[in-house]
């Protein structure tokens, strides 16, 4: 597509429009996509508890989030005056973007890849890690003590899931022998048993699977670890001084990134856009799809523990991510890397 | 901990059995209505948004004996009376403050000529606050509205006082 921009614009004038295009083609929906996955969010909490959940805006509710989202931009913006008004505002604004830009590297399906960069996994690495500025610069301009206790455990809880994390990654590219995000898609073709496509079904990479699954709840705050935004203790965390279109943004971002980290484990572990089974007529049905069907999957699980588990003790996260994941991810990595070496496969072959 | 216990936290069994509960339940029926367009049946005997009544021909039951403004412990009523021109008594001003009522039907109790009842309506909620200060206009238009359902609900606890 870049390419037929380019013979008729000229180079630098196509290729900007074409990615313009790309950004605006991926953004947009992702917002849409946002707003009804925070309706299924409160569906799926709601039949669980259940509860009817929003049913009245819309044919079965479908509405509500533009509901919501239409409330909060007509109400007023609210500095206090405490705050460093620069900082507040450019809290939510940051969380927001580095939602966004992570999504530039996750292929949706062989060629719908925005940046299709040779080592796709560490930027989604770098970006997620600055995902935790736009909190604790929240936190700390607000000027309030619960935001800033909200900010202090937040800066400590994703760092240290974001070091198993990264361990974990290390024995998916040790595997897959790629940084590439599409090319670990594609090492994942009939991977296991030469029918089964996806890491996760190797009974070697499964554990880690799991730890990824977990670690990314945790990494994006979801409820079983939510301590940044725990009601019962903190009034709202960092969002508490938030109000109008600075709270929407800080909501999207966080929807955001929940969709982000259930694409990451759909690419990673589940074989992304590739069917499950490597079996060709489900090659018909285009990848995009199963790479819609997959996100979902895991947005359902994500909704599905966050209506089961009980919000962690600090001190419980902290074991768990510390005294748990970080020594079996690092002993997994061994394990992966032995194997590997052994039977002379993956990126050692 | 036992090894049995190790391999129950390894495998994450309690989470597992935990999300087949879950899982289950959120394949159960609802259990909550869907409350507008959907309610619960409502006691006779239930205490809701006051109404001042009539007689079927058209004269107001209230004869001014104060006896609902002297037990309403919240002292949410404020009675003002004096004899109309046929000689009859009768209130000027018979003002109920919403925002103080506690809906303990006392004013119902106390009313010897069941002028000031409590209907079942509980869905009169405003947007400011004055409009929650009844007068005796807006509770005379609620007893011509309610008269139907109040005098029915009347009726079927009669027995039992």
């Amino acid at each position: 597509m870049t390419a037929v921009f380019q013979s008729y614009l000229g180079f630098g004038f196509g290729w900007f429009l074409a990615t313009l295009i790309f950004i605006l083609l991926i953004a947009l929906p992702l917002m849409l996509a946002v707003a009804m996955i925070i309706y299924a969010d409160r569906k799926i909490w709601a039949a669980v508890a259940l509860r009817r959940g929003p049913n009245v805006v819309g044919p079965f509710g479908l509405l509500q989030s533009f509901a919501d989202g239409l409330k909060v931009f007509l109400k007023e913006t609210i500095v206090p005056a405490a705050a460093n008004r620069g900082l507040f505002l450019l809290a939510p604004i940051l969380t927001f973007t580095v939602a966004l830009i992570a999504w530039a590297v996750i292929p949706f399906s062989a060629k719908a890849v925005l940046a299709d960069i040779n080592v796709g996994l560490l930027y989604i690495l770098a970006v997620s890690s600055l995902g935790v500025y736009g909190v604790i610069i929240a936190g700390w301009s607000s000027n309030s003590k619960y935001p800033f206790f909200s900010a202090l455990r937040a800066a400590a809880q994703m760092v240290s899931y974001e070091v198993s994390i990264g361990f974990v990654l290390i024995s998916i590219v040790l595997w897959a022998g790629t940084f590439n995000l599409n090319g670990i898609v594609l090492a994942q073709k009939a991977h296991v048993l030469h029918v089964f496509n996806g890491f996760g079904f190797n009974p070697l990479l499964f554990p880690m699977a799991v730890v990824f699954l977990i670690s990314s709840m945790a990494e994006t705050a979801r409820t079983p670890f939510d301590l940044t935004e725990a009601e019962s203790e903190l009034v709202a965390g960092y969002q508490t001084e938030y109000s109008s279109m600075s709270f929407a943004l800080f909501w999207l971002g966080e929807y955001g990134n929940v969709l982000l980290m259930c694409a990451l484990n759909a690419v990673l572990f589940w074989g992304g856009w590739l069917p499950p089974v490597d079996w060709a007529p489900l090659y018909w049905i285009p990848g995009i799809l199963w790479m819609f069907l997959k996100i979902f999957a895991f947005f359902f699980v994500f909704s599905w523990v966050k209506a089961t588990v009980p919000r962690y003790r600090y001190d419980q996260l902290m074991r768990l991510g510390w005294k748990i994941f970080l020594p079996l991810s690092l002993f997994w990595v061994f394990l992966v890397s032995g194997w590997l070496l052994l039977t002379h496969s993956g990126a050692m072959s | 901990m036992s090894i049995a216990g190790h391999i129950k936290a390894f495998t994450l069994w309690e989470f597992v059995k935990a999300h087949w509960l879950t899982l289950k339940y959120f394949f159960k029926p609802k259990y909550t209505i869907n409350f507008p367009y959907e309610k619960n049946p409502l006691s006779p005997r239930f205490r809701g948004e006051h109404v001042l009544r009539r007689y079927p021909n058209g004269e107001e039951r209230c004869i001014a004996c104060k006896l609902c403004e002297a037990i309403c412990p919240a002292q949410a009523i404020t009675i003002e009376a004096e004899p109309r021109d046929d000689g009859s008594r009768r209130t000027t001003r018979y003002d109920i403050d919403m925002t103080k009522c506690i809906y303990c039907g006392f004013c119902q109790e106390a009313c010897p000529v069941d002028a000031i009842v409590e209907g079942p309506n509980f869905e009169f909620s405003t947007e400011t606050r004055e409009e929650l200060i009844y007068d005796k206009q807006k509770l005379l238009d609620n007893g011509d509205r309610w008269e139907r359902a109040v005098a029915a609900n009347l009726a079927a606890d009669a027995p039992y006082r």
